[in-house]
């Protein structure tokens, strides 16, 4: 089986909805199974991005120091970036900090919004970046997928399309939102 | 009056057309089926070629031409559609996205936005340009209706249909440039307004999430701007 190409899916900064609408396509993904082998996934127990990967989806936007780090390495072991989604497109609701600045939000969510132990998280976690950005204002990315989220069936036409080896496009197939 | 001089005949696309002389291209070319996108163009509303989408090629200009704003003339050459003129559109698609805070997902319009609807028939998946992601305020003063600048994209149709439909010219705009904002009044709050009616033309015309009924989310928020052409030739028929 020469033909069976390797999959990754990634989750930075979104809500897992596109990972929930990439399930979504149900039985579709049995037919699609024989002809990709997912390596690393929220859905899988790997936990070191491998060497290399046929077809990356990323969903989430780049939010953290830990995502700029780990887009920056998907990308170096991946043939074809795919940005799934809303938010690794634009950001979308991900970025909706970037007009107040993540001090302000820090603040809201740790301090005047919290009951006990009011103190803004610094061990154990990465820290945040200034500024939320979309995956392609980071590195480079091959195929764009909008919608919030894509839907199974948007899913599905580009998974088939990449899996056969071409590159799809959703001009005027899906929209954001 | 004799109709001969009158016509003027043009091409568009190659296509021969003829046109009264007082037509902007677009009405010639939408009389004709020839699709050329348009955003800050409403029926029944004046002509500001604020949104550039309907950008032309004419044979002899030096520049695309604004087809909204553009009479037609004799032995006119118009071109609405090459890799130039699409390569222009999705450009200030992107400059539309990338100016305001348009969060599809998590807007009123979503799924009844001309903006989104544009985003799709001008096939941008992405926005290239940077999003400047300015801090915009929402003004929920007015009982009824709310203003949300973020998804503002000054196309001014509240501004037109409030002063030449309802003729309470309650909006303006204010400002230069990227700062500019639509203001009811001398910027009061949208309640607090003395000329406003409440009468939600604005609301009806507005093409994306800025303008909306309170109370109204995702499906209910379809806009029913097709009222405007039949209020004027009620109101011109009326005329003595």
């Amino acid at each position: 089986m020469s033909d069976v190409k390797t999959l990754a899916t990634v989750w930075l900064d979104g809500c897992s909805g596109c990972h929930m609408s990439l399930l979504d396509m149900d039985e579709r993904l049995i037919e699609l199974s024989s002809q990709f082998r997912l390596v690393y996934s929220p859905l899988v127990d790997c936990k070191t991005f491998p060497e290399h990967v046929d077809v990356t989806l990323v969903e989430g936007a780049v939010a953290s120091v830990d995502d700029l780090k780990k887009i920056r390495k998907i990308r170096e072991h991946t043939r074809v970036l795919v940005s799934l989604g809303d938010c690794a497109l634009t950001g979308n609701v991900s970025a909706m900090r970037n007009s107040c600045g993540v001090q302000l939000v820090m603040l809201r969510v740790y301090e005047q919004n919290a009951d006990l132990q009011k103190q803004v998280p610094t061990v154990g976690v990465p820290a945040l970046l200034e500024r939320v950005r979309p995956v392609h204002e980071v590195v480079p990315v091959d195929v764009f997928v909008p919608g919030c989220p894509p839907s199974a069936d948007t899913i599905y036409q580009v998974l088939s399309e990449l899996l056969a080896g071409k590159v799809p496009t959703l001009e005027g197939v899906a929209h954001f939102g | 009056m004799s109709a001969e001089p009158n016509v003027r005949t043009l091409t568009i696309n190659g296509e021969e057309i003829s046109a009264r002389s007082d037509q902007t291209i677009l009405e010639a070319a939408r009389e004709h089926n020839i699709a050329i996108p348009t955003l800050c163009h409403l029926e029944g509303l004046s002509e500001v070629g604020a949104c550039r989408l309907c950008l032309v090629e004419v044979k002899g200009a030096r520049r695309l031409l604004p087809a909204c704003v553009t009479q037609v003339a004799e032995g006119m050459e118009v071109t609405t559609h090459n890799a130039k003129i699409d390569r222009y559109r999705t450009m200030i698609l992107e400059l539309f996205f990338a100016e305001r805070n348009h969060v599809c997902s998590v807007c009123v319009a979503n799924g009844n936005c001309e903006l989104q609807s544009l985003s799709l028939q001008l096939g941008m998946t992405h926005v290239e340009i940077p999003y400047q992601y300015p801090q915009l305020p929402v003004d929920a003063s007015h009982p009824r209706f709310t203003v949300d600048h973020n998804r503002c994209v000054l196309c001014t149709r509240c501004v037109r249909v409030c002063a030449e439909i309802e003729g309470a010219n309650t909006w303006g705009v204010m400002g230069r440039g990227g700062q500019s904002l639509v203001i009811t009044d001398l910027k009061q709050p949208w309640g607090d307004s003395e000329t406003c009616t409440s009468c939600g033309k604005c609301v009806q015309v507005c093409p994306t999430g800025a303008l909306f009924e309170k109370g109204r989310a995702g499906s209910k928020v379809r806009k029913h701007p097709e009222f405007l052409p039949y209020l004027r030739i009620m109101r011109e028929g009326e005329q003595p």
